[in-house]
């Protein structure tokens, strides 16, 4: 940390649809810092506001219909409320994301090559040829063979994991200092996956840059973050470096995404115990604690559930966050005379 | 792909011969099934009060005595080896592909078909332009604008344009700019190219903007639609993550996936539009395919008749086959692999 | 019946014409000086000169919302195309170009003067007139006179001309034209003494032959340069004027004839440089085009259509740069007595005092654009024609009280059943079947309307005796036209008999009088006049009196007058503009 500020810093980010139906609030007062060579993993279920929030940090929102707010700090620029122009410059060059489905996220009528060229040429005042050879180094680097051949192929003639390799080297063509990928595996068969998280490590290694990887699959999270903010109705419920979120987590949602989720470090894959209840709805957020319906130890908050907002507070790990209105012994105590058992039976 | 194109010809021309015979049954059969005798057809092409003995004659020099079979045999053969022509003075070679000669004016078909084509190719192909243009900007600005006062008077505008049939807004422009302003040409003063641009231009402008009106109207509201759904694919946020120009993100990405099936549409309308603009034709007395459609089928001209829904027929195949090409050229994932 | 009666009973029109022409026409007594001006007021074209002029130059431009049937003269049977190819093609004789009844008078054109009767009629003799050229240069012999009239024995090559010359000429019935029958002497028809006489050898004797003379196929051809069919895409001009483009189906120009010698050529003023005619243009958008004044002339001379017609009439402006000629025709409807109960005369009477002339006129678009209301068969301008009305009624309104006695009288005093038809085609007689349905519909006679092809509607349907039988078609909604305004011809195709065939195709589908026929035979014999002029008035009357005919509307027309043009008049010979004295302001 060269001089004191983070190379990354979200502050209340609010990200806010008005609709007929009311205001769906999608992000709503969520902070945390990134720094480069980082890697910061944003788990949540659908609608919890994760990719709403990488959309916000890349400036991707229709400015007619969002209401976006709070400050997003990156490298000393602050984003929201640039000019579009500005962070227009940033995306891609200095902020770039790879999406979800390569397939749909890719034109079907450009071959990968020109996609890739697209991309650099916006950045840089070069020829086609130089960028084409820059999108042909870029391709062998991300482990497409035959680069040089398979650069005028069309999205559609790559399997889905080259596809996504095509994605990943798009988004590095302007080595970005931040690169958010957006559930990057979650459309990948599991031998795929694991060649993807391996290639994205060792290219935030190489690059040296800060990475959001937003996924509801633990796993993922397990394999590449240093840290772990899980998000619940578009805030932040549980904050903590990698080892406390899987060793030690402390929010019921936590617990809950934990046995929820399959994750290849345990053996038991047939034991999934899915969290009771749906997603809030983001219009009208459930009082109190967003999470009290859906939580079965709301009854130990002694009311407070489902009447007081909880704040997020300090838990018991180092640099470790939780909103929850259990006490902080009760919460490690129920993680590990309750919930781990159950979850290791 | 040879293959596939020939294999398509060849469907082609087994289409139109079909075509053929049906035309050619529904003016023979028909009649002769509300009990016309082969004089009764033949005394359409006589003068009044023409004796028996005359229409009897121009009967058998019809060939209406013949059996159907043997009419549309020689028909087809003609198309095939060309026919001869007897006006009297002399013979007349008709070459291959003969059409025919008119029951009513004993002129060849198949130059007039040629001759009557390039009026309405000048009339289809103007028209495009201008509907192309104003359609597909119309669209896209009202797509990208949605629920603008722009893209409702766009879209009013449209709706009306769709709605209003040609031989209304023909009428009207007619009346207003031509009888009335004096700045459009008056009906029927169709010039050829060749023999005075400027003239055919003047007589073209008011055709060409009220036909183009009908389907800018209609290609604005693909337009809109398509670029609505397009805007939303996850390609155009990529594009956008990129750091893409706005406007590249639309023309580029946008505009370009959006417009396939435009091309489609467009291709069919094109080809739909060179058999004859009927309506836009008959109100501006235009001389193309649709006003000799009319015209022959008004008077039962036969041979002109068949070569005109013919020509029509083959253009509206032909425009199907090229849009199925274009289509692979246009969207690299229906390439045949 | 054999094949010629037809013809034979139309030809002898022509001899009644004769008749006609000789004794003017009478009641049009404006057929004064053609130098007095016309003042911009409704039918100031229709009996004088309007906007007389002699300024020579400019192009007169004129569209067909049809193609023409032929431009060759030989080939073509439109009282418009016989006004036009006057421009580029001289017959024998000609109707004198002028307005008023005088119009209907033959006057000498390519001949020098009239025919010369010779063996009581059965020979007629013409002079050609000397220095008439062809466009190209070449002299106008007798010969091509002669070849002229033989190529139209060919109707193969030309099936669209009249037929008189074949029912007239001493010419064997074999004989198929020059083409198809080569080396045939036909001297016995047509000799050529010289080559500035023509001589025409008739089979019996005919006092009407001028009228034959006047016919477009005395228009001379020479033989060496005719193309058979495709003569009509060149005619070789020996009028003032010649073609200079033709595009068949959509335009044609003609420019002018330098080898034309006025001095040869006493009825053409030959003002204008050039005609500039356009071809199948949208009929609507012609009337537009009159009224805006980009277009001098309506060829076909039938009048605006209905959608200009209420601007034309509804505007004082337009109205009064308008004509309304009455034409030769009448639209009536024919009451079958073969139909029962309409075998009763009293039946047929009912039909006649009930219906409502009024509503009949409206249906066929009013008292301008339709026609007056007709109590007659003859039309008022047909020599000969008396004015009798056998069914009064208060403003032709019907009379409700007189129908329901004649029904009484005919034991159907709560009114009958029968069937109507029209062609479907014709909104108007639609209209003028649903008028009568109402009308007659007072006094409880019933109709039920059958609509049928036009094409096939006499062949098949309203003109075939049986099918009108068995499909008791009491009433049939019909119309009748005259190639020239003459008595005989207006008369013999609709009330004469024996034009009935079994098989059908007559006009006539109700008139059957014995007595009717030999009124026609014996004016047919009358050769006085004046004599013969006056029988057409009683056949029509005894007609009526049977009580077989519902005269509808005499018909008129509305014709937009041009507003650049000089010399404008209503022909009374064809009943519109005379083409061949415009010229241009």
């Amino acid at each position: 940390m060269p001089d004191g500020h983070p190379f990354l810093e979200v502050k209340d980010l609010k990200v806010h649809f008005p609709t007929d139906d009311g205001v769906v609030r999608s992000v709503d007062g969520l902070s945390f810092k990134l720094e480069r060579g980082r890697t910061l993993g944003i788990v949540g279920e659908s609608g919890s506001g994760k990719s709403v929030t990488s959309l916000g940090i890349m400036g991707l929102y229709n400015k007619r219909n969002a209401d976006v707010s709070g400050e997003i700090w990156l490298d000393g620029d602050e984003l929201v409320n640039a000019g579009s122009e500005t962070v227009r410059k940033l995306r891609g060059d200095k902020m770039a994301m790879i999406f979800q489905d390569p397939l749909s996220s890719m034109h079907p009528y450009y071959t990968i090559g020109r996609q890739i060229i697209e991309a650099y040429r916006v950045h840089h005042k070069v020829s086609k040829q130089v960028a084409r050879k820059h999108a042909v180094d870029m391709l062998g680097r991300v482990g497409i063979p035959q680069p040089d051949r398979r650069v005028d192929d069309y999205p559609h003639q790559f399997s889905g994991g080259m596809r996504q390799r095509a994605m990943i080297a798009m988004a590095l063509v302007n080595d970005p200092q931040l690169l958010i990928a957006d559930e990057p595996t979650t459309a990948l068969d599991v031998t795929v996956q694991a060649q993807i998280l391996d290639l994205m490590h060792d290219l935030q290694s190489e690059f040296n840059s800060a990475l959001i990887v937003i996924t509801h699959d633990l796993g993922v999270v397990a394999e590449l973050a240093d840290d772990v903010l899980v998000m619940y109705g578009g805030r932040c419920v549980e904050f903590g470096g990698a080892t406390t979120i899987f060793e030690r987590p402390e929010h019921p949602y936590t617990w809950g995404l934990l046995g929820s989720m399959p994750r290849m470090d345990r053996p038991n894959l047939d034991r999934l115990i899915p969290i009771p209840g749906l997603p809030p709805s983001l219009i009208n957020l459930p009082s109190g604690c967003a999470f009290h319906p859906r939580c079965r130890f709301e009854p130990r908050t002694g009311g407070l559930g489902s009447t007081v907002r909880p704040e997020l507070v300090r838990a018991g790990g180092s640099n470790h966050l939780v909103r929850c209105h259990l006490p902080t012994e009760e919460r490690q105590r129920i993680w590990a005379e309750e919930v781990k058992p159950e979850l290791e039976a | 792909m040879i293959a596939y194109i020939i294999r398509r010809l060849v469907a082609a021309v087994g289409l139109l011969f079909i075509i053929s015979a049906a035309t050619f049954s529904i003016f023979y059969l028909v009649p002769r099934l509300a009990g016309s005798s082969s004089e009764t057809l033949a005394a359409r092409y006589v003068g009044r009060a023409a004796t028996p003995e005359t229409i009897g004659q121009v009967a058998e020099q019809l060939g209406f005595n013949d059996p159907i079979w043997l009419q549309y045999g020689r028909w087809v053969k003609g198309i095939f080896t060309g026919a001869e022509y007897d006006y009297g003075a002399g013979i007349e070679r008709c070459p291959a592909p003969c059409f025919g000669y008119s029951f009513i004016t004993g002129q060849p078909v198949w130059p007039d078909l040629i001759d009557r084509l390039s009026v309405t190719l000048s009339l289809a192909i103007g028209a495009a332009i201008l509907w192309l243009a104003m359609g597909l900007t119309i669209g896209a600005v009202s797509a990208l604008r949605r629920g603008s006062i722009l893209d409702r008077a766009a879209m009013t505008f449209s709706l009306a344009g769709v709605s209003l049939p040609i031989f209304f807004t023909g009428m009207i422009g007619l009346l207003v700019f031509s009888y009335q302003l004096g700045i459009t040409a008056p009906g029927g003063t169709y010039t050829p190219f060749t023999e005075n641009p400027g003239e055919w231009f003047y007589a073209l402008l008011l055709p060409w903007i009220v036909l183009a009106l009908q389907f800018s109207a209609q290609y604005a509201r693909l337009t809109r639609a398509g670029m609505l759904e397009t805007m939303g694919e996850d390609y155009i946020r990529t594009a956008r993550a990129k750091g893409l120009r706005e406007r590249d993100v639309n023309v580029k990405h946008g505009m370009r996936a959006a417009l396939t099936p435009i091309l489609t549409i467009f291709g069919l309308d094109f080809g739909l539009l060179l058999g004859g603009a009927i309506l836009t034709e008959q109100v501006f007395s235009l001389p193309g395919l649709g006003k000799y459609a009319v015209d022959a089928i008004t008077n039962n001209d036969l041979p002109k008749v068949l070569g005109v829904t013919l020509m029509a027929a083959f253009f509206v195949v032909i425009a199907n086959l090229v849009v199925d090409l274009l289509y692979a050229v246009v969207d690299p994932r229906v390439r045949v692999g | 019946m054999n094949r010629y009666s037809k013809v034979l009973v139309a030809g002898t029109a022509v001899l009644a014409l004769t008749l006609s022409a000789a004794c003017g026409g009478g009641g049009n007594d404006s057929d004064s000086d053609s130098g007095n001006a016309a003042k911009a007021e409704f039918n100031a074209a229709l009996t004088k000169v309007y906007n007389p002029s002699e300024k020579k130059g400019g192009t007169i431009r004129l569209a067909n919302s049809g193609d023409w049937d032929s431009l060759d003269p030989g080939d073509t049977y439109y009282g418009y195309s016989w006004n036009f190819l006057r421009l580029y093609g001289r017959s024998l004789l000609m109707f004198k170009p002028v307005p008023g009844a005088e119009g209907n008078q033959l006057v000498p054109d390519l001949a020098e003067g009239m025919g010369v009767p010779s063996e009581g009629g059965k020979t007629w003799t013409y002079k050609i007139r000397q220095g008439v050229k062809y466009e190209d240069g070449t002299p106008v012999k007798a010969a091509d006179v002669k070849y002229a009239v033989l190529r139209t024995f060919d109707r193969v090559l030309f099936p669209r001309g009249p037929e008189y010359f074949r029912a007239f000429l001493n010419i064997p019935a074999s004989y198929n034209g020059p083409f198809k029958s080569k080396g045939v002497n036909t001297d016995a028809g047509i000799s050529t003494p010289d080559d500035n006489t023509v001589v025409f050898h008739l089979k019996s004797a005919f006092g009407g032959f001028d009228y034959l003379a006047a016919l477009s196929q005395t228009v001379p051809v020479p033989q060496a340069k005719d193309t058979g069919a495709k003569y009509k895409e060149h005619v070789l001009s020996t009028g003032p004027y010649m073609f200079d483009q033709n595009n068949p189906g959509k335009n044609f120009t003609l420019k002018r004839n330098p080898n034309w010698d006025p001095a040869s050529d006493p009825n053409r003023k030959a003002l204008p440089d050039a005609y500039d005619v356009q071809l199948n243009v949208n009929a609507d958008d012609i009337d537009n085009r009159l009224l805006s004044g980009d277009l001098d002339i309506d060829v076909a001379g039938t009048g605006v259509q209905p959608a200009a017609l209420g601007r034309v009439v509804g505007d004082p402006a337009l109205k009064a740069s308008s004509d309304n000629p009455v034409l030769p025709r009448l639209w009536y409807t024919s009451i079958n007595p073969t139909v029962a109960p309409l075998d009763k005369i009293d039946c047929r009477k009912a039909i006649e005092y009930a219906a409502d002339k009024t509503g009949y006129q409206t249906a066929y678009g009013g008292p301008l654009a339709g026609g007056d209301i007709a109590t007659t068969i003859l039309p008022p301008m047909i020599p000969g024609y008396k004015k009798f009305d056998l069914y009064p009624s208060a403003d032709g309104k019907g009379d409700v009280a007189k129908a329901k006695e004649a029904l009484t009288a005919c034991g159907q005093p709560n009114g009958f059943e029968t069937n109507i038809s029209y062609r479907s085609e014709r909104p108007k007689e639609k209209a003028a079947a649903e008028s009568l349905q109402q009308s007659l519909g007072r006094v409880g006679i019933k109709l039920t309307l059958k609509p049928y092809p036009q094409g096939d509607y006499f062949t098949q349907y309203a003109g075939n005796p049986p099918f009108v039988k068995n499909n008791k078609l009491g009433l049939v909604v019909n119309g009748w036209g005259a190639d020239w305004n003459d008595g005989f011809g207006f008369l013999s195709q609709i009330v004469d008999s024996r034009v009935i065939k079994e098989a059908g195709g007559s006009s006539n589908t109700s008139v059957r009088i014995p007595q009717v026929d030999q009124m026609l035979d014996k004016a047919i014999a009358e050769t006085d006049q004046a004599k013969r002029d006056a029988q057409w008035g009683p056949i029509d009357e005894r007609v009526m009196q049977e009580a077989v005919i519902l005269p509808g509307v005499y018909a008129k027309s509305i014709l937009v007058r041009p507003k650049t043009l000089t010399n404008v008049f209503v022909s009374d010979a064809y009943n519109m503009y005379d083409y061949l004295s415009l010229g241009v302001a």
